[in-house]
């Protein structure tokens, strides 16, 4: 599904992917973990499709085609999804009706009928209960007053929304109690199918707890320095990133 | 002295205060003479405001005074086209049509007598509220329009609702402009809400486009008495023809609410609003919401001044501007906090969007405060859109142009949902939507 080949960028004059290997197929789930500084939101955005970050070398294909090539929006309505680490507050969007406009957008793109307002309302109601994502507050300006845990069930809700085919969600647990923290993998355990690859950015290990990923891969200094299993993560946890650090690559 | 601007609109201007000085036919009553000798005075020796005067420093009057107007001229025989589609010809409520600032009842469609007075101002000169309005001490200093004004009005409304009235309707002044030549008009409007009233007030305007300039120098003497609440819309929007400087005076007193909203939509070429608010009681609370949406090389000024006498007031100011094309417009306000006045609340709060490099904002938001037991806040901001929500929009798929209009119509949407009347809410958002859209795209 998602194939990136010797990913360069660069931000404000300075490289922060040197040269990333990763291949997601469908119904797979990566864990992205690393210290801080050492590209993994980096690659969200440039997957997402910031403009701030240039590609400098290498490729991403996504369903056969030049991801890099794509728009922001071109990505979102293709199925590419992101969780921001920091939503953004959007005071005076409504929340509701703006995803009304992106799911519309999305289904358009997909050759699909926009939905009626009562099929929204339904879709609604259902996604809102599967993420325990609150009425009142889908009602409300675009993450406006909201707490961290809610601005970031609130990327969750979304996502259950729009279902992507490949969501990348970068550092949604930071932050999280550990009852937000269990809401969140719920959601994405419910939304996980044969058809969706995910790719979990996180720094900690104790949201794979509740979601288990297929892969771990830690990335250092804008490369990926190890993949492995789940096993991976708990290892990690253990003796934290300094010991990857002064191994050379070996993968 | 008046020698900037055209000699022979220099001559009218003259002519025209020896008319209303010695008119025989008109009402004069002896308390009136000495004010207006006052202020023409006052004006043939300031003259129209210049770049120097501090309150219209970034306002260049001039180029749109330098036309032969006519002043006042005569002109009962104009009538209003019925079908003239002026903004805010759909909502529903009581119509005051004015003409070139005359009163013409023949078309208005007025409340029952019983609710409320309505008349040329010309006419109740000898009411002891008139009296009393005409009679306050003006700054003409800083508006020198309206002491022109003061000097000279012979035409304009008087509304007034008697104590606990409340008028279940609102009030649509409608304000029509033009004639065969370039007209310069004049007009005098007083509101008086008495004792536990209540009304709204919307003012729309209308100028074909097809009739040569006019210049509006209106200004507005407004007495919201104890526990009164006015409402007080204006749907700035007419044809570029039409210039104008309105000028609104409200003194406030306890208990009392005035909320003024002002949006100023494209059209107009220039417009200055100056809004001062007296408050006179306790437990007052005034809102002042301003929204400027402005495009082509129109000039939007708006100058506030809030003047807080009496303590537990609260003011609160939100004005913002969304300005494109060569456009430019001027956010002044200022709040005095008296020492007296302890236990106020007084926000003060100017937002500007900048849509193209060649567009002009001048804000000055002030704060001059002498009690000590306060609540004060102002600020003023100038930017574009915010990237980072541009991004997000568009990280969940929607266009760039989408996601543009969806943010400028969220900072527009802070003032209009200020807005009680719902029916003028959905007017405007949709009005703003369609200017944006042709911005965007």
């Amino acid at each position: 599904m998602l194939e990136i080949k010797n990913l360069h960028a660069v931000i404000d004059g300075n490289e922060v992917l040197k040269g990333l290997n990763l291949k997601v197929n469908a119904g797979e789930i990566h864990a992205i973990m690393g210290p801080n500084g050492s590209g993994k939101s980096s690659l969200a955005s440039v997957l997402a499709g910031r403009e701030e970050f240039e590609v400098t070398d290498g490729d991403v294909t996504y369903k056969g085609q030049d991801l890099l090539d794509m728009d922001p929006e071109i990505r979102a309505r293709d199925g590419v999804f992101m969780a921001f680490q920091y939503p953004v507050e959007i005071p005076g969007v409504s929340n509701i009706s703006f995803l009304k406009t992106a799911v519309n957008e999305v289904r358009e793109h997909q050759k699909l009928e926009p939905l009626s307002a009562r099929d929204f309302l339904k879709r609604t109601r259902e996604m809102q209960e599967l993420v325990q994502f609150d009425s009142a507050l889908a009602n409300r300006s675009l993450n406006e007053g909201f707490s961290g845990g809610e601005k970031k069930r609130n990327e969750i809700f979304q996502m259950a929304m729009l279902d992507p085919t490949l969501a990348i969600l970068d550092e949604t647990d930071s932050g999280l109690d550990i009852d937000a923290l269990r809401i969140v993998a719920d959601g994405v355990n419910k939304l996980h199918s044969k058809d969706k690859a995910f790719i979990i950015i996180t720094h900690y290990q104790r949201l794979l707890d509740y979601i288990v990923p297929d892969f771990v891969h830690v990335l250092n200094d804008g490369q990926i320095v190890r993949s492995g299993d789940k096993n991976l993560a708990l290892e990690l946890e253990e003796k934290g990133y300094d010991w990857l650090k002064k191994e050379p690559v070996t993968s | 002295m008046l020698a900037q601007i055209d000699v022979e609109f220099r001559e009218q201007i003259l002519n025209d205060y020896q008319g209303v000085s010695e008119c025989q036919v008109c009402d004069k009553p002896d308390y009136l003479v000495p004010i207006r000798e006052v202020a023409f005075s006052f004006f043939q020796e300031s003259g129209f405001p210049t770049l120097k005067n501090e309150d219209w420093k970034y306002t260049p009057v001039k180029r749109y005074l330098n036309e032969p107007f006519e002043v006042d001229q005569e002109d009962t025989n104009t009538i209003a086209p019925a079908d003239a589609p002026y903004f805010g010809k759909q909502l529903p409520g009581y119509k005051i049509v004015m003409i070139n600032g005359r009163f013409d009842p023949e078309q208005s469609e007025l409340p029952d007598s019983s609710q409320c007075t309505i008349a040329p101002i010309i006419d109740v000169l000898r009411e002891p509220t008139v009296k009393e309005r005409l009679s306050k001490s003006r700054n003409y200093g800083a508006n020198p329009f309206l002491a022109m004004n003061t000097a000279l009005f012979t035409k304009g409304i008087y509304i007034h609702i008697p104590k606990n009235v409340k008028i279940d309707h609102p009030i649509h002044l409608v304000h029509y402009a033009g004639g065969e030549q370039k007209q310069f008009n004049i007009t005098k409007n007083i509101f008086v809400v008495e004792e536990g009233g209540e009304a709204e007030i919307i003012e729309s305007y209308y100028h074909s486009g097809h009739a040569p300039v006019s210049f509006r120098n209106s200004a507005t003497e407004i007495l919201v008495e104890p526990n009164a609440t006015l409402h007080h819309i204006k749907l700035q929007k007419a044809h570029s023809n039409l210039r104008m400087v309105e000028h609104t005076e409200v003194e406030q007193k306890q208990d009392s609410l005035y909320n003024n909203y002002t949006f100023t939509l494209p059209g107009m070429n220039f417009v200055r609003n100056n809004l001062n608010l007296d408050i006179n009681g306790s437990n007052i609370e005034s809102h002042m919401y301003g929204l400027y949406l402005t495009n082509e090389n129109q000039l939007v000024d708006n100058h506030t001044l809030v003047n807080h006498r009496e303590p537990d007031c609260e003011s609160n100011q939100l004005y913002k501007g969304i300005l494109t094309d060569r456009s430019r417009a001027v956010f002044n306000g200022k709040v005095y906090v008296h020492s007296i006045a302890q236990k106020t609340n007084a926000f003060q709060q100017n937002n500007n969007i900048l849509f193209s490099d060649d567009a002009a904002i001048y804000s000055k938001p002030q704060l001059e405060i002498f009690a000590d037991d306060v609540k004060c806040s102002h600020g003023s901001t100038i930017g574009q859109l915010d990237d980072e929500a541009l991004f997000y929009l568009r990280a969940r798929g929607l266009s760039k142009a989408d996601a543009q209009s969806m943010l400028v119509n969220a900072f527009a949407f802070d003032v209009t949902e200020k807005l009680v009347d719902e029916e003028i809410k959905a007017m405007l958002n949709e009005e703003i939507d369609k200017v944006m859209t042709g911005v965007i795209s």
